[in-house]
């Protein structure tokens, strides 16, 4: 299993887009091609976009299937990250 | 090109301003100010600012209005590269306003976030949905604009109303080029109403967009408008679309935005590239939470019934 804590790399805001397609482009998917789980960490982490949350997670659910949830697992999250998270885990499971 | 900053404009009452802006002459600007007194919402101010950026030469006549330092103040000479020679004390800005700052990369933005919060004197839990709102509406412009200028943004706390109005403009090549990469909008008012849509993105045609864009940023701004009852107007081309309050005691929000209480016109002068103005009442940032299971609840839905109308069963004939 590897762990990723985002705040050191997003801080207390996650909106940068870039550095969410990096971390899903250069750790969860990687891992994830390794068959390892991966945890997300959110300690510290106030609050994020939906557009962030997109760039994180969207292409992963594409690429594996709604599936990889069961290997993927988001820790330390308060209402609006758990809120928002839900929200693009809920509208990915209705697209192509 | 003509800007007359009237004696009152924001949100509610800004269609007189945006209908007197003459857009001819593109290679200048000249701005003129009612008289007395000039109190404008910052869209007013990042729309002068952004016009300044492209122009060859601007031109602003002899302000007389005793509230003509706050222009000053919010920075618009500078961008309009203007002396104006007005002598102001500046006050320490913390808890009034963010003046008039241009935004071209990733690394800005995400500095300008930090930065606004103290400037503002924002708790944290009051932060959450304007920083949220402007990394939104910045990334846009970033990703989508084409503008050589990226975002002109500002804003503006009023305490009276405990409100924060905030305003962003480009002047890059406007939601109806954007959204037409994958749909069809021959209007500049449809291509609004398409950008304002849950899952739908200029980006592609698929459902949920790509792996970095959505569709759903400007859906998530209007429903927050919405939600805090608050005003929303997004302007591009010839078209406006205005998000009107609502006193209504349950908040509804819609996928279609002309299903929306709002206000829109298409027979505006032209602007080149686009234009949000947002008000966001700080009392209401508790209902930020609410606001995401409202988004939750209407996004799913508006996708799962998107795609069933696309549907189609074999023909046996």
């Amino acid at each position: 299993m590897i762990e990723i804590r985002l705040s050191p790399i997003v801080g207390d805001f996650a909106e940068n887009k870039d550095l969410a397609r990096e971390i899903r482009n250069s750790r969860i998917i990687p891992a994830l091609e390794a068959k390892e789980d991966v945890v997300l960490d959110f300690e510290g982490v106030e609050s994020a976009t939906q557009s962030f949350i997109h760039a994180l997670v969207s292409e992963v659910i594409r690429k594996y299937g709604i599936e990889v949830l069961d290997a993927m697992a988001f820790r330390n999250c308060n209402e609006t990250v758990k809120k928002i998270i839900s929200i693009v885990v809920d509208y990915m499971q209705e697209t192509d | 090109m003509r800007i007359h900053l009237p004696n009152s404009a924001f949100l509610g009452n800004i269609d007189p301003f945006i209908r007197s802006f003459d857009s001819s002459s593109p290679e200048e600007l000249k701005i003129s100010a009612n008289a007395k007194w000039i109190s404008v919402h910052p869209v007013v101010l990042s729309m002068a600012a952004a016009l300044g950026l492209v122009v060859k030469e601007a031109h602003c006549e002899k302000l007389e209005a005793t509230s003509k330092h706050y222009l000053e103040r919010m920075g618009l000479f500078r961008f309009l590269k203007i002396k104006s020679g007005m002598r102001i004390k500046e006050h320490e800005p913390a808890g009034r306003f963010i003046p008039l700052t241009r935004i071209s990369d990733s690394g800005q933005l995400t500095k300008f976030l930090t930065e606004m919060v103290p400037l503002l004197h924002l708790e944290p839990k009051q932060a959450e949905p304007i920083r949220y709102v402007i990394s939104e509406l910045v990334r846009n412009v970033l990703e989508h604009s084409r503008s050589e200028h990226g975002a002109i943004v500002c804003a503006q706390y009023y305490k009276e109303s405990n409100i924060i109005r905030i305003g962003i403009a480009d002047t890059g090549v406007g939601i109806k080029s954007t959204i037409n990469v994958s749909h069809e909008a021959p209007t500049h008012l449809e291509a609004i109403r398409l950008a304002l849509t849950p899952g739908i993105t200029g980006t592609t045609r698929r459902e949920g967009g790509t792996e970095f864009n959505a569709g759903a940023g400007l859906f998530f701004i209007k429903s927050l408008a919405c939600v805090s009852r608050d005003f929303f107007l997004i302007y591009s081309g010839n078209a406006m679309f205005k998000l009107l309050k609502t006193k209504e005691k349950e908040i509804t929000l819609n996928a279609d935005p002309l299903m929306d209480r709002h206000s829109c016109d298409e027979e505006l002068p032209f602007w080149r590239g686009t234009v949000v103005g947002i008000d966001i009442a700080l009392g209401a940032t508790d209902e930020f939470e609410l606001f995401l299971d409202l988004v939750r609840e209407i996004y799913a839905k508006t996708v799962r019934e998107r795609k069933k109308a696309r549907f189609r069963r074999p023909k046996f004939i």
